[in-house]
């Protein structure tokens, strides 16, 4: 099986690239379309600005490459974000593969959203065999809001959407990399899908 | 909800973790990975390693060691220790570190917060502040905490709050090895006043002490050191506590 993680501006993946060694995965980490469009399964992780990571997309093409794709896709934090209709980080317009708005949270309590919470009204085959109110680590200033195409929902200071599934595209705000058992048994799922 | 977070802190010199007894069913305590490992099985939330060797190749210890962890652990985790550039930040990042913790370079050049957050993000920049109460002043304290500033401790958190820290990591050095309760009243002080989260740390000696200093403390996480190395307090028995004690916790799976 090929696994391509999508290479752009996007800060650190090496805690993405050895969470898929612990799981006997050697991916491939490429910014070739014909390597992304051919790979097995896709993964879109990333931290960073959403504005200046969409604009570096762009630039490259790759922004087209990734609407495309009709393997399995994993969006993983900023990676989630991108692939929704626009994130008021930056004000921009993203991939619009997920028909869902990227806000701030409300300045009602302390940003980022840094630690451990939970994850309910758990949906979709990304998610089997995953307890309800099971623990992911977040580290996050903007969030989905609940949408139809939400598969996990969490608490903090508003309800929103943690984990997004429309069509071959799922995509999480925490991080399962660093989400203990639980991560591993998500990306798991995402590599079984 | 989102829980409070308990960080056990390991320092390590020259790649071996400094002090602890040794674990049953640890091949070697001494081993950073293998007690990190440990720790995060038990279900500690983060770990910290502050890496106290003192080497001309300073950066690529921490590198080396910081790969090490990233490999292993699969929990998010700091790494500190005489890290003062972009360049020391970026290294430790690309090696699978979650976050990196300054402190005497953040006092001595504090334009290094602005370019650290700026090219890694705030989530990743935790500066840790020693303070220590000098005739009734929390002052900020550098080098382990020997050398006094005149810089109000106060000040100095909302600063770097503003330049763009994603979190601060507050060590009362009066508290310190005392084993007699963190420094709730300045960490409450500190934490209510802050947008970022607040880690507390120094002065951990019974379980009590977490429930007050998340309580009384408002703190957003609570870090020790040697009452987990000694086993003076387990962590599962610890987060059990807090639970009975109505602290929302991750209890491990």
């Amino acid at each position: 099986m090929k696994i391509a993680i999508v290479k752009y501006n996007a800060g650190n993946i090496q805690s993405v690239l050895y969470a898929l060694e612990r799981l006997g995965v050697t991916p491939v980490y490429t910014d070739d379309p014909v390597e992304l469009i051919s790979a097995d399964k896709v993964l879109f992780p990333g931290q960073g600005e959403a504005s200046t990571t969409m604009k570096y997309l762009k630039e490259r093409g790759l922004d087209k490459v990734i609407k495309s794709l009709t393997q399995p896709v994993f969006g993983i934090c900023v990676g989630q974000q991108l692939l929704c209709s626009h994130s008021e980080e930056g004000d921009v317009d993203c991939l619009g593969v997920i028909p869902a708005q990227v806000k701030r949270f409300p300045p009602a309590g302390k940003i980022p959203q840094m630690g451990w919470n939970t994850l309910t009204q758990l949906q979709s085959p990304l998610m089997k065999g995953i307890p309800e109110d099971s623990y992911v680590y977040f580290v996050h200033s903007y969030y989905v809001e609940v949408t139809p195409y939400a598969i996990a929902t969490t608490d903090y200071i508003v309800p929103f959407a943690s984990a997004l599934q429309k069509d071959n595209f799922y995509a999480v705000q925490f991080h399962p990399e660093k989400s203990s058992t639980i991560g591993e048994r998500i990306i798991q799922n995402f590599l079984d899908l | 909800m989102l829980t409070k977070r308990i960080i056990p802190c390991l320092d390590v010199k020259d790649g071996k973790t400094v002090k602890g007894v040794n674990f049953v069913n640890l091949r070697d305590a001494g081993d950073p990975v293998e007690l990190g490992t440990l720790y995060s099985s038990q279900g500690a939330d983060e770990l910290v390693f502050l890496d106290i060797t003192a080497t001309i190749e300073k950066r690529k210890t921490l590198v080396d060691l910081v790969k090490r962890i990233a490999q292993h652990i699969n929990i998010p985790f700091t790494i500190g220790g005489g890290i003062g550039t972009v360049e020391d930040v970026s290294a430790c990042l690309n090696a699978g570190a979650d976050k990196v913790s300054i402190n005497s370079a953040a006092v001595k050049h504090p334009d290094c917060i602005d370019q650290m957050a700026k090219a890694f993000g705030s989530q990743c920049i935790v500066v840790a502040v020693d303070t220590r109460n000098v005739k009734g002043v929390d002052t900020v304290h550098t080098h382990g905490g020997s050398k006094p500033t005149d810089i109000l401790t106060f000040d100095w958190v909302k600063e770097v709050e503003s330049r763009g820290a994603g979190e601060i990591l507050l060590t009362s050095m009066d508290h310190d090895g005392t084993k007699a309760g963190f420094a709730n009243e300045l960490t409450s002080t500190l934490s209510t006043r802050l947008t970022i989260p607040v880690i507390a740390s120094g002065g951990a000696g019974t379980m009590e002490h977490f429930v007050d200093v998340f309580t009384k403390g408002n703190a957003d996480a609570a870090l020790a050191a040697s009452i987990f190395h000694f086993k003076e307090i387990g962590i599962p028995e610890l987060k059990h506590y807090l639970d009975k004690s109505g602290i929302l916790v991750r209890q491990p799976v």
